[in-house]
């Protein structure tokens, strides 16, 4: 049955290629390997290590081609039916829920049954994904804990959980059993809560998978279970066996990889794709490049599709907090030209402070004030950093309207609301879209910074460029937002065109 | 908006105005009846009022004290919009909106108040011929227009709503000397066909006879001598009167 099903698809895989006009063979020979699919599940660690396996495959010189989403059942058996070639499972998956029927134990067990199947193991990568304890680093120091036996001596840290830890058969009732743990404020809570009262100090202890980002993210540390209560769920490589003989340098390179990436590790590199949003394939390339030495390639293609992709999310700062400050600024820059000089100059004053504060600090203060790690806090940053220029060029526009033609309106008996509109703003427009302009294009450099605080952009090619001392990709990151500021510069000369009445754009007569 | 007009009431009446920049009177304690229908000329060296003192009448300046009534009642904060719509008002160089053409500035108000479009272009049309305003330039820029014309152009627009009186400040003050005489010759001719209060400020004597019903002069911010040119002439009030029409004799009158 399987083998009619590997038939079938080597048939397609043929018909496809041949679409291709190129040579078609069944059987692998020395220059042409057929190519490989590996695969993912539908997770951010999975499709990182999944990019690996790709990345790998393709260093060794065979084509190989990533198929994500996969749930756990669906990717085992498609590596049994020879759908997949390669993916990266836990063995305790493997052990309480794959292979569950057959009472495995040990790891030398659970190669013998994969191996009937015609899978082969790896030797694990080194991190163990399972559930852990986590404290916020700082009160664990405090404490002096750094395994969970440690918190016997503390009966009153206060512990919440996920339900499913919780419920767990190898959760929370059996690990307070195990451990004798004397806590009696434990609460069952919505596990995205529980990370946030840890990290805000309302809780000291929560549940964790070993390598969540949100390890990164908020600062936590996780507690050894030094009795070992928590199966293992150390990640390891599944690929069909008969690829020892068919693509030896690919299973070569792809054991590179044991024993190379620990939990701190594993964590981190969730962190950046999760948190910073970078492309799990870059996520995977930076990783190879960095610890196993090797320079792979990605692609062209995505390199343009990385560009576009912190393209879009660089205008996505700017456009809504440039929306925002032109919404909020140009109706304080007409209150303040409105108002008494002494309350205009206290609000452009006021406004002038912010644009006095380093846009850096001015970044990093939004995280406490948000407690988020995307956009929203760099998007607000960058609204107050574009205030001044709108709200002081709305205000000198109207301010240096001549007297004559403000008196010729109001002699007219035009009401004031109108006046401002078919008057004073169109006479203002130049010095209001000038000091758009202006915000605009700081808007689009100090947008770079954002990267900081997760939100992603061109600053963060340049980030991570300047990480791992890369220049190309530091220039995909400033070479764009260079661009982009000129773009931005040429539409408001075309938006001048529109926007000032032409009255105002003629030379004089004579 | 629905005011009832007393017809026997002057134009404008101001009893016991006084103004005062900077603790400096700029007018004092002035008591002045412009009736209707006349032409009355304000006139008066730098610094006697006589800019302040239109700036009262259109309500762009309010007295710290005394009261000005126009048609009857005081001028005041909440009915201003509504009698400045009843006044047209013209100021040196004309203070055009420089980003509408000729024909949106001179149609503002009256697409502000919903005017239909056809009874507007015709309206212009006709201000056009009686100012002498070439149609052609109506959709030109005021910076595409000569000085002249953008007084021709803020003369329509102050007419556009056929307002009961016209307040002019200096409106040829800016002009060169043979547009100057081309306008005088125009606003007389404006004035006579239209027979509206007119208030019109001038420094210059010549214009002031050879426009005005009525003359008044005034002086550090009170009012010296009203009259025709020739009771100024003949029946001079002070010394000072005769010293100002001294001081504007043209040059040429020696030649003779």
């Amino acid at each position: 049955m399987a083998k009619g099903l590997r038939t079938s698809i080597g048939v397609l895989i043929c018909a496809s290629v041949l679409v291709n006009a190129t040579s078609c063979n069944s059987e692998p020979t020395g220059d042409a390997k057929r190519p490989l699919n590996v695969g993912s599940k539908r997770f951010t660690e999975s499709a990182i290590l999944g990019e690996m396996l790709r990345l790998l495959a393709s260093e060794a010189g065979v084509e190989a081609s990533h198929k994500r989403d996969f749930g756990s059942r669906v990717a085992f058996d498609s590596l049994a039916l020879g759908e997949l070639d390669a993916y990266v499972e836990y063995t305790g998956t493997l052990k309480q829920a794959l292979l569950s029927g057959e009472a495995i134990v040990t790891n030398e067990e659970l190669r013998a049954a994969l191996d009937k199947r015609g899978i082969s193991m790896s030797r694990p990568l080194g991190f163990n994904n399972t559930y852990i304890l986590g404290m916020r680093r700082r009160r664990a120091e405090a404490l002096g804990v750094t395994k969970i036996s440690d918190l016997t001596g503390r009966p009153d840290l206060s512990m919440g959980f996920s339900s499913e830890f919780m419920n767990r058969e190898d959760g929370w009732p059996s690990l307070q059993a195990r451990y004798g743990l004397p806590q009696r404020d434990v609460r069952g809570m919505e596990h995205d809560l529980a990370y946030r009262g840890v990290a805000d100090g309302a809780l000291d202890v929560t549940d964790l998978y070993a390598t969540d980002a949100k390890i990164e993210q908020f600062g936590l540390m996780r507690l050894e279970d030094d009795l070992r209560h928590f199966p293992e769920y150390q990640a390891v490589i599944l690929y069909r066996s008969e690829l020892n003989d068919s693509h030896p340098e690919v299973v070569a390179n792809w054991k590179r990889l044991v024993g190379r990436i620990d939990e701190t590790e594993m964590t981190r590199l969730n962190a950046r794709a999760d948190l910073q949003r970078v492309r799990d394939a870059v996520v995977a390339a930076d990783f190879i490049r960095r610890s196993l030495n090797i320079r792979v390639i990605v692609d062209d293609d995505s390199m343009l599709s990385n560009i576009w992709g912190w393209t879009l999310e660089h205008l996505e700062m700017v456009a809504w907090s440039m929306a925002m400050a032109i919404l909020v600024g140009v109706p304080l820059g007409v209150f303040a030209a409105k108002s008494h000089a002494s309350v205009a100059q206290t609000l452009l004053g006021s406004v002038g402070i912010i644009q006095t504060i380093p846009a850096l600090a001015l970044l990093v203060f939004m995280l406490p004030i948000f407690r988020r790690v995307d956009q929203v806090p760099a998007i607000f940053a960058l609204f107050l950093y574009s205030l001044l220029p709108i709200v002081r060029n709305t205000y000198a526009g109207l301010h240096n309207i001549r007297p004559e033609l403000r008196e010729s309106a109001e002699a007219l008996g035009l009401p004031s609301a109108t006046r401002m509109r078919v008057v004073e703003l169109p006479l203002a427009a130049r010095s209001i879209l000038a000091g758009v302009k202006t915000a605009t294009v700081i808007n689009i450099g100090t947008a770079t910074l954002g990267a900081l605080i997760g939100a992603g952009g061109y600053g963060q090619p340049i980030l991570t460029g300047v990480h791992l001392n890369n220049i190309p990709l530091i220039l995909q990151g400033a070479v764009p937002a260079a661009l982009l500021a000129l773009v931005a510069q040429g539409l408001f000369e075309i938006a001048e065109r529109l926007i000032v009445p032409r009255g105002l754009r003629l030379p004089a007569r004579r | 908006m629905a005011e009832t007009i007393d017809s026997r009431a002057p134009a404008f009446e101001l009893v016991g105005v006084t103004k005062r920049y900077d603790g400096k009177p700029a007018l004092n304690d002035i008591n002045l009846r412009i009736e209707s229908g006349a032409t009355s000329v304000l006139i008066g060296p730098s610094g006697c009022g006589k800019s302040t003192l239109i700036r009262l009448l259109v309500g762009l300046v309010r007295p710290e004290s005394g009261v000005v009534r126009f048609e009857g009642r005081p001028l005041r904060e909440d009915a201003l919009l509504a009698r400045r719509q009843r006044m047209g008002y013209v100021i040196q160089d004309g203070g055009l909106f420089p980003h509408l053409t000729a024909f949106e500035n001179t149609a503002l108000l009256a697409r502000f108040l919903k005017k239909p479009a056809d009874w507007i272009q015709a309206r212009v049309d006709q201000l056009a011929d009686l100012t002498h305003f070439p149609r052609d330039g109506l959709t030109r820029f005021p910076l595409q227009l000569s000085g002249g014309q953008r007084q021709r152009v803020s003369l329509m627009r102050a007419l556009m709503l056929d307002p009961h009186v016209l307040l002019l400040d200096e409106p040829l003050g800016a002009l060169d000397p043979m547009i100057r005489a081309d306008l005088q010759r125009d606003l007389k001719e404006i004035f006579t066909s239209l027979n509206k209060t007119v208030v019109l400020v001038t420094h210059d004597l010549g214009e002031a006879a050879y426009l005005a019903d009525e003359i008044v002069l005034l002086k550090e911010g009170r009012i010296v001598q009203r009259g025709g040119v020739r009771d100024l002439y003949h029946h001079p009030s002070e010394a000072f009167v005769s010293e100002f029409i001294q001081a504007q004799r043209s040059p040429l009158e020696d030649l003779q």
